[in-house]
This record gives structure tokens, C-alpha cells and sequence, in this order.
């Protein structure tokens, strides 16, 4: 099995000693790591050369920041550069100035595209435009059949002339037919083809040539290896493409070819597709690819937040402490403290892989006020017994209990909680005197309640499912035309 | 036209794209680091993955050391011979039943070539006089089971079908029960592509084969994946996870006949040691040929 490519970036990146700036050495260190994980991830060897020699030349000499290592400053940088180069442009759809919109969905067999033409019709409809699907995949056995299905399903008409017709006139005629209903956008679902099989590439350019697209989508399958370089500038040089759906992201796949299609072609992914059911298109979040394609899901803006939050040296004091066995009440609180810091913890749980889609949120909720809690039951202690939990007897404890509002039971709790954070700490002092991932980590893992991260960072489930409605189609472009 | 030629034939453009290249780096050159640097990044262009590349360029050095080479003349040859050993223990002999009908079925993610590949093989084998039965078992995806049909009749053999929406292992269950009746030799089944990361849908290939397996013992005769084999590196996890869930003995790598170069086969036959069956070389009914690995390689290889 391929190993996680954060596993690997964190191992590498962890062995960065320098201090101050990023020397010349760290960065091709970590740069032989940072190749080997695109490629696993399937981004073209080319696209993988460039890209590592333009993040060097960033890395090298960039100061590191006081919160980062110099290891996780080389990964911010990747990441950022990852992000810039799939972003750029706005994922709008180009719309005619006359209706019908005309937009042709092209690609290899089996990418998706049938699939795509009829969530993309669905996106439009939900924008109160009039779309019409239409079926110009003659040779695929059953085809027509299924965008028929998929039409009737969604209740998006279908334009058809069977298996006989040629593409081009049915795509002709499909424009006749859209102008006399009165449909505004046209989408045509073309038979998949290999990007060197001239005869069906020059059919693709004869139907561009009898019937403008506005947009002419290349749909690219999320798990597409090494050749996807090929098979985006074929298609591009031949139809000058004007964007990318990425398809079966629901998929484990890295999907490492988007940022080579993206570099072959400079056109922007526009969509992504999350599974077979027909629902509206997702809009393409380039952040969110860079960190699947790094291996990283959500975890790293967790983590990115945690280092600009916690305090170093408040953590590194709090371990010293530790060695000396000094680790005291007033440090848990402390340490708890540095952790809220993060934000609402239903915040900070939706940016973990997965966890955007689980019910329960609010018991969450109900953890930040137990943290309030515990703070009020330390207040409550005397310095010495802060100082010494040892002294906390059942009539301290009944004191205590009794100036905070809680229970016996609430500070019983509370001290074992302690207990437990010191003996975890004690575990972890030698894991670095900065607060790097595991650290951080670890505090989250030490507020009562919060759910193991390391366990939901190995959850299947995957980070780009939002739920974002927004499929970024114009919205009321051409009101309807008829009535 | 022999095995090889065709074969030969159906992957030129994969040598033109890519193992093209090894070619130039073949042609009389003084041996050094460069070289195997070269031949690593070919490979990883061809998908073979870093690992297996590594492996592969590795072996290729030892030898080239142990004869003590100084140009790159014979390179082709190590590379094949090292290829060959990665794909050893291929055998793309297909399982039958000793008695009663045999059952192979097929698996794999969406679109990588399931029902194509099951067309093409239901016509060979109706060629040789062997009587197959298709059973359309996605029932889920839109006129899946129409396009099964289409094929059905294109190599003249029975599909057994229900409507969509029916329990994939009851459509299987009928196609067991007619081939019995009709004493047919091979039963076909399809299945919906699915995503080997979604557990329900994993789940139900599960209880298919355990239908299958109750109904008629000793199958599935075999369970191959179908490979796309334009997929990268993701092929691994696909390996992965079916062989978990149904146990796959065979793999079919399809879509060859474009410039994609199939290289994911190497790092899944050393990894898994799952033969490779057959691969798929075009559309057309007559477009798949049974995997060899010495023509595999060979034509991956030699100029
Ligand atoms: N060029 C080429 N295309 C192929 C090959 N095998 C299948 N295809 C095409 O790939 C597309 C998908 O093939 P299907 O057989 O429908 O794939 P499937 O796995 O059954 O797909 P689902 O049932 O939707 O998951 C079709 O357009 C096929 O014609 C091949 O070897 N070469
Ligand atoms: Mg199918």
C-alpha cells in the first residue's frame, strides 16, 4: 500500500534543523519527499518537476515563521503554491449572449461524462434556467438509454435522433429544437473517445464547428494516472477547452491528474463530481484538493491554527515543568486555556476530515461549558492545593465543590482528568521541545470530551464532501423565455 | 497475426508515448547514473509507481554491473527480463467448473469496462462452441442491463435480466437456475461499478458472491476486477479493497489501445501476485486479447 503522503512529508520535514532561514539543504531534503508524494498522488512527472523547482526557489531563504517548524513552513509553502496554481479564475459558467447557451462535455469512455451532463442540467434547472440534455453518443451501446433515464429522472428533457443519425447533425438539430422551446442552455453529452483516435477527435471538431460551444468541459476521471497529460493537451489543442470536471472524488483517489490537466491546459476545474446519485454539481475548492492531493484532508488548516494559537513558549515552560514532575493544576487549566484559544470547539471539529456531516454537534456545545467548569472548580483551589493536588482530601474536595457550583463527583472528575493529561504529557515530553503536530494533537485530545483526532484523520470518509449548494452557475441570467 | 503481433499492435501507442521513449535512451549511450535516472522516470510516466520503478531500475543495475556493461546496448533486454520477473507467475489460464455450469463474476469502480469486456468474452467463447448465459446484476445504474443486452445480442447468447432496482443476487440466482436448466457452460455476471471505498455498496458484491457460492459450489470459477487502464496509482487501493471483500483472482486491464500504458500492472502483480487475465485493446467485439507477460513485456521493451 502507498504510504500517506502526509506520513511521509511529516517525516521528512521533521528531520529540517535549521534555524532562522530555510537553507538550500533543507529544501532539497524536503523537496524529494514533497516529488515523491505528488507522484504518488499521480500528478505527471513533468508537472511535478516544475512545480517542486518554483516551490525551492520560494522556500529557500524564507524566514520561518516563530510558530512553525522549519518542516511545517515547507509544507505551508507547497500547500500554497498547490492552491495558487489550481485556483486562479472563477469557476463561472461563460453564458451566450444570445440563448442558447451551448455547453459540450468531452472526454475518455467511462469518465463520467453521461453522469455529469445530467447533474450539470440539474445544477441549471435549480437556477430556474430551461436546459436541454442531448444525447449525441451514438456509438456506446445504450447510451441514449441512460440519458433518457437520467432526463426522466431529473425531469429535464432529452433531444434524440437514435444511433443512426451523424453527431453533428443531431447536435444541429438539437439547436433548432432548443430555440423552439425556448430552452436557454444546452448540454450535450458526446461519446467517450480516446484523444488519439483522429476519426471521433475530428467529429468532436466538427460539431464545434457546426454549433459553437460556449463551453466545452473536459471531464476527467479523479483516478487518472500518469496520461492524463496526454489526453488534456489532445483535447485542448484540438477544441481549446474551457474548463475541467473532476470526476469520483468520492473516490480515494488523491486525484493528482486535476493538477496536471490544469497544467497542461491552464483551463480551471470547474466542477467536481461526489458520487453516482444526481444531484447538483460542486463547485471546485482548489485548497481543499491541495490538501488531498498533499494526503492531508482538512487536518492542516487544524493544525496551521493550533501553531499560530498555542503559545511555544507557554508549552515548552509546561514541559519543562513536566521533566521536573512540577506539572500542576494551574498548567492543566493553562493548558486547556491555550486549547480554547482554537475557537468554538464545533468549530474546530467541522475542520477534521468527515466531521462536517456528523449529527451531534451539540453536544460539543455542551464540552465548552464543561471547560468553563473546570476552570471555575481550579479557581476554586487554594494556590498550595493547585500547586500539590495531592492535598485534595474529601473535605477540600467538599469545599471546593462547594465554591464552584458543581458536584463532589464534577471535582473528582476533574482531578482524574488532570491525572490522566500529566501522565499523557509525560508520554509526549519527549517527543520535541516545539509544539509541533503531535503536540497539538495531543492538547485536543486532552480536552474532556473531544473526539480522538487521530482517529478521525483515519476515517474513510472525505473531507471535499460539503455541502454547499452553490454549484457557481449564474444566477436569473435569461429569465425564461416562453410564456 | 500471432498473439504477440496483435498485442504488439494494440499497445503502439502506448510504446509511441511513453515506453517510446526508452527506446531513445537505448540507442548507444555511455552507461552512467543519468541513464538509470532516465529509465526511472519513464517508468513512473508509464505508472508503474516509485516503488516498482525503483525495484525494476534496480535490477536492472545489478545485472548490468554483474555483466559489467558500459553502454546502454543491452539495457532493453535487462529491462525486459526484470519486467518479466515482476509479472512472474502470471497465468491468465482461466478457472473452469469440473462439472455443471462455471461462473465468472465481474467487478470493479464506474466506467473502467465491465460489460464491454464481458461482450467481447461472451463472443469468444460463443465462438468455441462454449454456450454463455449473461446475467445482468447492476441494477442499478441507468440502462445498464440495456447495454448488456445490446452486447447479448451482439454475441448471440441469452441475458438473464429483471427490472431496475431488483436484488442484484436474485438476478444472479435466476441466471444460475437457467444455466442449469439449459445445461450452459459459462455464466457471465455483471455488476454495477462501485466505488471500492463505499462500504454498503462492498457489501453487496459480498452477499452476491455468497449466493453465488451456495447456489452452485466451487464458484465464482473466477472474481476479476476490471481495471481502467488509464487509472494511476488509485488501482492499488481498487486491488486493495475488492480482494478484501470478494477474493479477486484475476485482473482485466482495459482501454490499452490508447497512449495509456497500462504500467499499473506491474506494481499490482508484484504486490498482490493477482494474475493478469486479459487485456482490453479497443471497443469492438474482437478487441481483447488473453495477457502474456513475456509479450507484455517485450513489447513494452524491444524497438
Ligand atoms: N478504447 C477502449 N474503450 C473501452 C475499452 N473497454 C471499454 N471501453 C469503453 O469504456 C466505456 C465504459 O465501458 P463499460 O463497459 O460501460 O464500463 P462498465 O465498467 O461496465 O461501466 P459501469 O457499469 O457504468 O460501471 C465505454 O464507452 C466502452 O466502450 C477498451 O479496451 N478500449
Ligand atoms: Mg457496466
Amino acid at each position: 500500500m502507498l504510504e500517506s503522503l502526509s506520513n511521509s512529508l511529516q517525516k521528512a520535514l521533521g528531520k529540517l534543523r535549521s534555524k532562522g532561514k530555510l537553507s538550500e539543504d533543507d529544501v532539497a531534503q524536503a523537496m524529494r519527499e514533497v516529488r515523491l508524494a505528488l507522484l504518488a498522488a499521480d500528478v505527471n512527472v513533468k508537472v511535478v518537476k516544475d512545480f517542486v523547482d518554483k516551490v525551492r526557489v520560494r522556500a529557500v531563504g524564507q524566514e520561518v515563521q516563530r510558530s512553525l517548524t522549519p518542516g511545517q513552513q515547507v509544507v505551508k509553502v507547497v500547500y500554497e503554491e498547490l492552491t495558487e496554481l489550481m485556483g486562479g479564475q472563477q469557476a463561472r459558467v461563460r453564458m451566450a449572449a444570445v440563448p442558447p447557451t451551448v455547453i459540450m462535455l468531452v472526454g475518455l469512455q467511462g469518465a463520467g461524462k453521461t453522469t455529469a451532463a445530467a447533474k450539470l442540467a440539474l445544477s441549471f434547472r435549480s437556477h430556474e434556467h430551461r436546459p436541454l440534455l442531448v444525447a449525441a453518443d451514438v456509438y456506446r451501446p445504450a447510451a441514449i438509454d441512460q440519458l433518457q433515464v437520467l432526463g426522466r429522472q431529473i425531469d429535464v428533457p432529452v433531444f434524440t435522433l437514435g444511433t443512426t443519425v451523424d453527431a453533428v447533425q443531431i447536435v444541429e438539430s438539437a439547436r433548432q429544437e432548443a430555440i423552439r422551446q425556448g430552452t436557454d442552455v444546452m448540454i450535450v453529452d458526446t461519446a467517450g473517445r480516446l484523444h488519439v483516435d483522429t476519426e471521433l477527435m475530428d467529429e468532436l471538431a466538427r460539431i464545434q464547428q457546426a454549433v459553437p460551444a460556449d463551453e466545452i468541459l473536459l471531464v476527467v476521471d479523479a483516478m487518472t494516472g500518469q496520461d492524463a497529460v496526454n489526453v488534456a493537451e489532445a483535447f485542448h489543442k484540438k477544441l481549446s477547452l474551457t474548463g475541467v470536471v473532476l470526476t469520483k472524488l468520492d473516490g480515494d483517489a488523491r486525484g493528482g491528474a486535476a493538477l496536471t490537466v490544469r497544467a497542461a491546459t491552464g483551463c480551471p476545474i470547474k466542477y467536481v463530481g461526489l458520487g453516482e446519485k444526481i444531484e447538483p454539481l460542486e463547485v471546485f475548492h482548489p485548497d481543499r484538493l491541495a490538501s488531498r492531493i498533499l494526503g492531508m484532508g482538512d487536518v492542516l488548516s487544524l493544525i496551521e491554527r493550533a501553531q499560530q494559537t498555542l503559545d511555544l513558549e507557554k508549552a515548552q515552560v509546561m514541559e519543562g515543568r513536566l521533566r521536573k514532575a512540577e506539572f500542576s493544576l494551574d498548567d492543566f487549566r493553562e493548558q486547556l486555556l491555550q486549547v480554547r484559544k482554537l475557537g468554538p470547539l464545533d468549530q474546530i471539529i467541522k475542520m477534521l476530515p468527515g466531521m462536517n456531516k456528523l449529527k451531534g454537534l451539540d453536544n460539543l456545545q455542551m464540552d465548552d461549558s464543561k471547560l468553563q467548569r473546570i476552570d471555575a472548580i481550579i479557581s476554586s483551589m487554594t494556590r498550595q492545593e493547585r500547586g500539590d493536588p495531592g492535598l485534595m482530601n474529601a473535605s477540600r474536595r467538599r469545599r471546593v465543590a462547594l465554591g464552584s457550583g458543581v458536584t463532589v463527583r464534577d471535582v473528582n472528575q476533574v482531578l482524574n482528568q488532570f491525572e490522566q493529561a500529566r501522565q499523557m504529557m509525560k508520554q509526549f515530553s519527549g517527543a520535541g521541545k516545539r509544539m509541533g503536530k503531535r503536540a497539538a494533537l495531543q492538547s485536543l485530545k486532552s480536552i474532556p470530551g473531544f473526539p480522538n483526532p487521530e482517529e478521525l484523520m483515519a476515517s474513510k470518509e472525505n473531507s471535499l464532501l460539503s455541502t454547499s449548494g452553490d454549484a457557481g452557475l449564474p444566477r436569473h441570467h435569461h429569465k425564461k423565455k416562453r410564456h | 497475426m500471432g498473439i504477440f503481433d496483435k498485442f504488439k499492435r494494440g499497445l503502439e501507442k502506448s510504446r509511441n508515448a511513453v515506453f517510446g521513449k526508452l527506446s531513445g535512451l537505448f540507442q548507444d549511450r555511455k552507461l552512467d547514473d543519468s541513464v538509470f535516472a532516465e529509465m526511472e522516470e519513464i517508468l513512473i510516466a508509464a505508472d508503474v509507481g516509485v516503488d516498482t520503478a525503483l525495484w525494476l531500475v534496480e535490477r536492472v543495475r545489478q545485472a548490468a554491473r554483474r555483466e559489467k556493461l558500459t553502454d546502454t546496448a543491452r539495457l532493453s533486454i535487462l529491462l525486459q527480463a526484470a519486467m518479466e520477473e515482476a509479472l512472474s507467475g502470471v497465468d491468465s489460464q482461466m478457472r473452469m467448473s469440473a462439472s455443471g455450469p462455471t461462473l465468472y463474476l465481474f467487478v470493479g469502480v464506474n466506467g473502467v469496462g465491465k460489460t464491454t469486456t464481458i461482450g467481447k468474452l461472451a463472443r469468444r467463447y460463443q465462438q468455441q462452441g462454449t454456450q454463455v448465459i449473461l446475467a445482468a446484476a447492476d441494477t442499478f445504474r441507468a440502462a445498464a442491463t440495456e447495454q448488456l443486452v445490446i452486447w447479448g445480442e451482439r454475441a448471440g447468447c441469452t441475458v438473464v435480466r429483471q427490472g431496475p432496482g431488483a436484488d442484484p443476487a436474485a438476478v444472479v440466482y435466476d441466471a444460475i437456475v437457467a444455466a442449469k436448466s439449459r445445461l450452459a457452460d459459462v455464466i457471465l455476471c455483471d455488476t454495477a461499478g462501485r466505488l471500492h471505498n463505499k462500504a454498503n455498496l462492498m457489501a453487496e458484491l459480498a452477499k452476491i458472491q455468497k449466493v453465488v457460492a451456495r447456489e452452485l459450489p466451487g464458484a465464482p470459477h473466477e472474481v476479476l476486477l476490471v481495471l481502467d487502464g488509464t487509472t494511476g496509482q488509485n488501482a492499488l487501493n481498487q486491488t486493495q479493497a475488492f480482494q478484501e471483500v470478494v477474493s479477486v483472482s484475476g485482473i482485466v486491464v482495459t482501454k490499452l489501445d490508447g497512449t495509456a500504458k497500462g504500467g499499473v500492472i506491474l506494481p499490482i502483480v508484484r504486490e498482490y501476485g493477482i494474475p493478469v487475465k486479459w487485456v482490453g485493446l479497443g471497443e469492438g467485439i474482437e478487441d481483447l486479447e488473453p495477457f502474456d507477460s513475456a509479450a507484455f513485456s517485450a513489447a513494452v521493451c524491444q524497438p
